[in-house]
């Protein structure tokens, strides 16, 4: 029986409200305790700042995007090279780091779990050989849905118990987590090289719109008690005006019930839909009026998608904003459609401070979180790695605590941004308990993963656990942000299912994360309807036969599945 | 006993929907399968022992696995400069071997890929990849178009699957709902079949697109009367074509990427349907030749980074293609020993390669004898990948799926030949350290 004991630990462990209690932590078998024997492993925090470990609940870490990223740039395979260890495999990768550093880079910031934010049915068993690969951090999947013909044709023929009955097998088939939806419609129309303008342009082809695909599959989610919410990622991403659609679609789930106690609706990294202006030069921040919404409803969250100046390597599955991107910005420009499903893309480019355009996205990032007042409504995110890579989280968190880092960044940014946003206005600070907010707690309650030990450092939670070199009582992170963010890079200790994985930022042991998936029950009828309509799509459409198509067990070793039901 | 919905191991086209007969282990009957598939399945005189010699002119002795696989890792350890060459007929999990056992060993890995598509890798860096997967192209190509590429020889049943004859939800009366045409040097079945056949002069391809690009840009006038053997008039059509296309795909072979101009060929090609986009939607797609090359690029790149030829002497992955490819470093003399695997060096390397392969000890992985055995110390004969074994391999659209075993046999499985390896090396090189 391994056990341990974190002693004088500051702990912020906002599920719990504990708000830097100086306390001891008991550890046993990988999970959480009251207490432990004398014979256990003691680590004397000394008073330093203690997490839960860290939960990404949006992130590109795994899968087809991910590796085209990687072959199509060497240039970013050639940064952040290190030679493997005793325990550790070679590391390469900035933006698309090998699956060795994806781990390794999570668990040494105190990160222990991630989701991978787009997973396409048909491509998700390469997702999970991926998802294996990567050691240390537990994983999950959110699978596509939103230009789905399955999807479609259900919503079209009004039959929301095939609907649910799909979803349903479609996050078993791929072995996911709940159901992302990305720019809904768009990635049909995007077979045809169009895209959807709104929540009402029809979906060529299809007749239903965008609309009637998010609330159908809102709805669906419920029905099936899944453990998130839906996962929206909205139409008109990336064009200036895009609020007006982004406020529209929040609406169009306002009155649905969500089951658990979690949102109904999450809207993904939001700074790219907070967009003002009719275009790029009358480009501008309506942070405010998102963030306005988001104080007078509480049936959503959202994620910040912050920027990070430098390189970046975008992808998604909104296939026709990475054409637009490509030919704005004349670069490197790689498509991915997926028959039947979705579509993709992918476009390396950089993040300039000089360029208003950027610097405006910049400050959006930090404008949603800061003018939003209830700190679990916003999730820190980079959208990894389309605002930036996820290793710039410690950067990301001192801009929200301290305004002086803000004014640092600020002074290197072109000017025009300033007026085009209210950023240098803003004076709120994160503390420490907002920031345990922020990287953790919401993300595993937004993800439904709480109930599952995750995110929080209450008895029978999993001992995912971060100490960081920082005494919270001795240190002003308002202005000693440099120390705060080293400190965040580098965890003293990253403890992972009661192992330590990480000792002083250097990884110490790479044990497999297991990786979350779902499997739901469904309507008997609207499975028998169901299946004949995907018997029939698979006879004549898909280039894989039916018996081939679904991710097979032993693409995922070290499974943790939630069972839940049709209601 | 009838097995149903095999996957192929031959081709790209990792064909999915084969049925096989077997009785009393023995494959007796193949169906929908083409004649090389049903050929690669049936199988053939196969190594029956692992073999050695320390004269490469002399004759073979038969071994243990055990004495195979200890000599083969004392050469890995012992060697300076070792290259591991193949990874093309072989499923995903050895493949990650692979990549674990060059980091042992601090050698090169590199795929058949080096001779075949790594140029077309080489256009996606400049340029990116618009592509699909090939149900997408089956559904709505209206134009398709085959480039310096033959399917009826090389991928028989590409054309009545996913590219010509099928069927498709845009394209409901398959080859009538579209419109074919071959550029190629010469004119092959592929182009006997299709509605339009463009003769490019040999190494000209380049300049062929270069034109049909200027057209596509309304910049009809800056083309010369007659551009690598095509008349301008039939360059303009060919341009309103592409133009007017709902839906264009374009397939390549090698006829581009191992051709006058190489890798430029590709970033000209993926310019071209980038710029096309601007008018409908159109995809280009490599057509890969093994059933796995293009897991190797996969693994190859989640695990190291890069796509092939990655050398691990320095530690970490450096990956530099025209230094790093098995061909340059065999000219350049550099390799002192070679482990050659699922794949065949011996046949499609050139001359002063091989010269070099000749010098040095050659460890051959492989259930069949090919030309690289003539070259080798060491044979190891394992498992029949998709036949003997499960396993994941990538289509030549990246789709991944999982091949199936049809019967039994006793040989081990390259995975497991690799561990063994691996072991072993680490216990040479931990007694010298």
């Amino acid at each position: 029986m391994s056990e341990m004991l974190i002693k004088n630990a500051t702990v912020y462990d906002p599920i719990n409200n504990i708000n830097g209690d100086m306390m001891d932590i008991a550890v046993k078998d990988g999970k959480i305790v009251d207490s432990v024997s004398g014979s256990a492993r003691t680590i004397d925090a000394g008073g330093r700042l203690v997490y839960p470990g860290g939960v990404d609940a949006h992130t590109h870490i795994a899968g087809s995007k991910v590796n085209v990223g990687r072959i199509m740039r060497p240039d970013d395979s050639r940064l952040n090279n290190k030679p493997g260890t005793k325990v550790t495999r070679p590391r390469t990768g900035y933006t698309v780091p090998n699956v060795y550093s994806m781990g390794y880079g999570y668990a040494e910031m105190g990160y222990t779990t991630a989701f991978e934010a787009a997973v396409p049915i048909l491509k998700a068993r390469h997702t999970h050989e991926e998802l294996e690969e990567i050691p240390i951090i537990d994983k999950g999947g959110l699978t596509l849905f939103g230009s789905n013909w399955m999807v479609m044709d259900a919503i079209r023929e009004n039959d929301l118990d095939r609907l649910a009955a799909y979803v349903a097998w479609g996050l078993l088939a791929s072995r996911g987590w709940g159901i992302k939806i990305v720019n809904p419609g768009g990635g049909e129309a995007w077979g045809f090289g169009k895209n959807v303008s709104g929540l009402d342009d029809p979906v060529p082809n299809f007749e239903v719109t965008p609309r009637q695909i998010v609330r159908n599959l809102a709805e669906a989610n419920e029905k099936l008690n899944l453990p998130h919410s839906i996962h929206l990622h909205c139409n008109n991403l990336g064009k200036p005006g895009n609020y007006e659609t982004t406020l529209a679609t929040f609406d169009v789930c306002k009155d649905i019930k969500s089951k658990r106690d979690r949102q109904s609706l999450h809207v993904t990294h939001v700074q790219f839909n907070a967009w003002g202006g009719n275009h790029w030069g009358d480009f501008e921040s309506k942070a405010e009026p998102i963030a306005d919404y988001l104080n007078n409803n509480d049936f959503l969250t959202i994620d910040m998608g912050q920027l990070v100046f430098g390189s970046a390597t975008t992808m998604t599955a909104d296939g026709p904003v990475q054409y637009a991107n490509a030919r704005l910005l004349k670069a490197r420009w790689s498509n991915g459609d997926v028959e039947l499903e979705d579509s993709s893309g992918v476009t390396p480019l950089e993040y300039h401070p000089q360029s208003y355009i950027h610097g405006i996205m910049w400050a959006i990032g930090l404008e949603l979180a800061l003018l939003t007042k209830d700190p679990w409504q916003v999730l820190m995110t980079t959208d990894h790695p389309n605002g930036g890579p996820y290793v710039n989280y410690p950067m990301v968190m001192t801009m929200l605590m301290s305004k002086k880092r803000r004014e640092e960044e600020m002074a290197k940014i072109a000017e025009l941004t300033f007026e085009r946003t209210s950023i240098a206005g803003i004076d709120r600070e994160l503390d420490w308990y907002d920031i345990a907010i922020k990287t953790r707690a919401t993300h595993a309650k937004v993800l439904g993963i709480v109930e599952h030990g995750k995110g929080h450092l209450g008895v029978g939670a999993d001992a995912d656990i971060a100490i960081y070199d920082i005494k919270p009582d001795e240190t002003d992170a308002t202005t000693e942000y440099n120390k705060v963010e080293a400190a965040f890079r580098h965890a003293a200790y990253t403890i992972k299912g009661g192992e330590i994985v990480v000792k002083d930022g250097e990884i110490t042991a790479t044990p497999a994360g297991k990786t979350f998936w779902v499997r739901s029950s469904a309507p008997a009828d609207g499975h028998e309807r169901m299946m004949e309509d995907l018997k029939m799509k698979f006879k004549k459409y898909y280039s894989v036969n039916f018996a081939n198509y679904m991710v097979q067990d032993e693409y995922v070793e070290h499974p943790y599945v939630v069972e839940t039901g049709y209601q | 006993m009838i097995i149903k919905d095999v996957l192929c191991p031959f081709c790209g086209c990792l064909c999915d929907d084969l049925t096989v007969e077997v009785e009393d282990n023995k494959v007796i009957d193949v169906q929908h399968a083409c004649k090389i598939g049903t050929s690669k399945i049936k199988g053939h005189d196969r190594i029956k022992a692992p073999m050695m010699r320390d004269d490469k002119n002399g004759e073979f002795r038969e071994v243990s696995y055990d004495e195979a696989i200890n000599e083969s890792a004392k050469i890995l350890a012992n060697s300076k400069r070792p290259l591991l060459y193949g990874w093309a007929s072989g499923v995903c999990e050895m493949m990650k071997k692979g990549v674990l056992l060059n980091e042992e060993v601090g050698g090169i890995i590199d795929n058949t890929a080096s001779v075949c598509h790594g140029p077309s890798a080489l256009g996606v860096q400049e340029k990116g990849l618009p592509t699909g997967t090939l149900g997408q192209f089956a559904n709505r190509a209206d134009l398709v178009v085959f480039w310096g590429c033959n399917p009826v020889q090389a991928h028989p049943r590409h054309m009545s699957r996913y590219s010509v004859f099928n069927k498709g939800f845009f394209a409901g009366k398959g080859r009538k709902s579209r419109k074919i045409v071959v550029f190629d040097v010469r004119k092959t079945d592929t182009a006997e079949m299709a509605d339009e056949y463009v003769q490019v002069n040999p190494g000209e391809d380049y300049m062929v697109m270069s034109a049909l690009r200027a057209i596509i840009a309304d910049k009809a006038d800056v083309v010369p009367d007659s551009v690598g053997g095509v008349p301008k008039e039939k360059l303009v059509e060919l341009g309103e074509a592409l133009k007017g296309a709902k839906f264009g795909i374009v397939y390549f072979g090698m006829g581009l990427t191992q051709s006058r101009g190489k890798y430029k060929n590709i970033d000209n090609a993926v310019s071209l349907i980038t710029e096309l986009n601007a008018h409908g939607k159109h995809s280009i797609i490599p057509m890969r030749g093994h059933y796995n090359v293009t897991g190797f690029g996969q693994v190859c790149a989640w695990e190291t980074g890069f796509v092939n030829a990655v050398d691990m002497s320095r530690g970490i992955p450096y990956y530099n293609p025209g230094e790093t490819c098995s061909n340059d470093l065999l000219m350049r003399e550099e390799i002192d020993s070679a482990m050659v695997i699922a794949g065949d060096a011996g046949a499609h390397f050139p001359a002063q390669s091989i010269a070099r392969m000749g010098k040095v000890p050659v460890i051959q992985v492989d259930p069949f004898h090919n030309p690289t055995t003539e070259m080798a110390n060491i044979v190891i004969p394992t498992k029949v990948s998709g036949v003997e074994l499960e396993g994941t391999a990538y289509r030549m659209d990246s789709v991944s799926l999982r091949m199936r075993k049809i019967v039994d046999v006793d040989f081990p499985s390259d995975e497991e030949v690799l561990d063994k390896i691996i072991a072993k090396v680490r216990e040479i090189k931990g007694a010298s350290s």
